[in-house]
């Protein structure tokens, strides 16, 4: 769990939403290493990348290696931006493979297109997080000595009644009191 | 004079408007010396109120001194007298007043038939608080227009400061309103949703009626600190799941009584129900987003009692009612009848049993009101209690 700060809205608050983005990259990470690692075959002929599957199993691995890393690490800031440097990555692969020649520059560009959605995410979930912190900020205004009360809270439990007027009808009624079984 | 003026939507602005005058015989003027914004203001900055006008004066915790009395308000107020002036207007005479059922005061609300409409009967006037009750100017201001001012006020001493004072007028009352329709038992533990001002109160106030345990439940660092410090144990919801903790606390029986300290403007994360009445509010098929009534029906011990000093304006979804009746619970809630309280409080302050000045955490003038209203509306700054002095 990452503390917002400061620099961020909430100061000392948690921010579960990035912290759940950042859990969905990793898991999304691993879902699309495996497909690179085991269906190399079929996306590179999907893409007209004929002949480099090993680069496309290669990058499988760099996926899986950072989703494990995402979800494992106390904090996932830098394994996010390691997910930025591979859209980086693929993104300058997909471009080499625009060029005349390739016939499946249609779905290149799709991929391109959802590569891009993804690396917008990751840089927006990396942002964030290297603004937060691992540990919650302290309060930013000590309040832990306003009690309002002139002794312990323990010392003043039940120090009105008596001296206070509890009118009737505010008085839980008679029949719905404790009743005494025999 | 001046005043904090609504003008729209996160629009309040201090403006110079006319100073107000004597319109009935039992109105009473006074000169405002200290003033909060109030956390159900928000709904009105908010605009999740129906009824506020352009050019409304805002306002409902006031306090000052008497500078003009109605002819008919002479038998109970003279110039110079130190008033804290409750925010529900009463006339001391209707049947409701007699009940000491002053926030339902048939008497007061001048836009009476609006507020039929809208609720099947009048509710009290209010001071700057819609024209659903009576679209009186508020106290956020230099002087106060009091109606009903022979009633409508709280004669207070001069030896205690403006900050002791003050909170006569709505939260310390509706805090321990809120305690007392609980009618606390020694082993009783008391769970109150919101650390904000009036859940602070009901903290304070369930502690000195004697409540074993007080549980606050809240995601705001610096106000769980201060409901430590006033002997609650604090749960955060957005770190620790509010049920599973309540029933630790309370060997799985669940809290006997459980106060809603939120109201319409429950700020639940992360869970369906809240991020529903989200999307429901934003398309106008939900006025209240009562997350907090949903939590305390489903963790209440049966038997229990649901005390509801939180403000709801008007259509809430998805309650569940069937677990409600099934398990027995009483509900009690509305306005704070104010003048039904404030002898014993007072002498509780007067007694130093209770000094309500705890809650201040920030104290500006008039012209820093608008900004204020923006850093209480934010919990900047480490913000609790806004007091103005105009």
């Amino acid at each position: 769990m990452r503390f917002e700060t400061e620099r961020t809205r909430r100061r000392g608050h948690p921010d579960s939403a990035t912290d759940a983005l950042a859990r969905g990259l990793g898991w999304f990470s691993i879902g699309l290493g495996l497909t690179e690692l085991f269906g190399a075959r079929s996306l590179t002929r999907a893409l007209g990348m004929e002949g480099q599957e090993t680069l496309v199993r290669a990058y499988g691995v760099r996926e899986i290696a950072t989703g494990i890393g995402i979800l494992a690490s106390e904090d996932p800031t830098p394994w996010i931006w390691g997910r930025v440097a591979g859209d980086a990555l693929d993104l300058a692969t997909l471009a080499t493979q625009l060029k005349g020649g390739n016939r499946e520059r249609e779905n290149i560009g799709i991929a391109i297109g959802a590569v891009a959605g993804v690396t917008a995410l990751d840089i927006l979930c990396a942002q964030t997080l290297s603004q937060e912190s691992a540990t919650p900020l302290a309060p930013s205004r000590d309040y832990s000595d306003r009690s309002g009360l002139p002794r312990s809270p323990d010392a003043m439990r039940g120090a009105a009644l008596g001296s206070v007027h509890i009118p009737d009808d505010y008085k839980t009624p008679e029949s719905l009191r404790p009743y005494p079984l025999h | 004079m001046k005043a904090l003026v609504w003008h729209g939507t996160k629009d309040i602005r201090c403006d110079e408007v006319p100073d107000p005058q004597i319109e009935q015989p039992r109105d009473a003027i006074i000169k405002v010396t200290s003033c909060a914004i109030c956390g159900s203001d928000l709904h009105l900055y908010d605009h999740f109120m129906p009824g506020m006008q352009n050019g409304d004066i805002l306002g409902h915790e006031s306090m000052g001194e008497v500078v003009e009395v109605g002819p008919e308000a002479k038998h109970a107020l003279k110039v110079g007298d130190r008033v804290v002036i409750p925010f529900t207007i009463i006339c001391g005479q209707c049947e409701q007043c007699k009940r000491g059922n002053f926030s339902v005061c048939e008497r007061t609300n001048r836009n009476k038939d609006i507020a039929a409409k809208a609720f099947g009967h009048t509710t009290a006037g209010l001071f700057g608080y819609t024209h659903l009750t009576g679209g009186y100017a508020g106290g956020q201001a230099e002087y106060l227009r009091v109606p009903y001012a022979d009633a409508t006020h709280i004669k207070v001493p001069k030896t205690l400061t403006d900050e002791q004072l003050l909170f006569l007028s709505d939260i310390f009352p509706t805090g321990w309103q809120a305690a007392v329709q609980c009618d606390i038992q020694p082993d009783d533990t008391v769970a109150i949703w919101g650390a904000g001002p009036v859940g602070q109160m009901a903290i304070r106030s369930a502690i000195l009626l004697g409540a074993k345990q007080v549980i606050c439940i809240d995601r705001v660092p610096e106000r769980l600190d201060m409901a430590r410090a006033g002997g609650a144990i604090t749960i955060n919801f957005e770190t620790e799941s509010v049920i599973e903790r309540l029933n630790e606390l309370t060997r799985g029986r669940g809290p006997e009584k459980c106060i809603d300290c939120v109201g319409l403007e429950a700020h639940a994360t992360a869970t369906l129900d809240a991020m529903y009445d989200r999307a429901k509010q934003a398309v106008a098929l939900e006025t209240d987003r009562p997350h907090v009534l949903r939590e305390m029906i489903y963790v209440c011990r049966p038997g229990g009692v649901l005390s509801i000093p939180g403000v709801y304006g008007g259509l809430l979804d998805k309650i569940p009612f069937g677990a409600s009746m099934n398990k027995g619970l009483t509900w009690r809630m509305g306005q704070t009848h104010v003048n039904r309280w404030t002898g014993d409080l007072l002498r509780l302050i007067e007694e130093g049993k209770i000094d309500p000045s705890f809650v201040i955490t920030h104290t500006v003038g008039l012209e820093q009101g608008p900004d204020m209203y923006k850093v209480f509306r934010d919990k900047q700054d480490g913000c609790i209690k806004v007091v103005i002095k105009p």
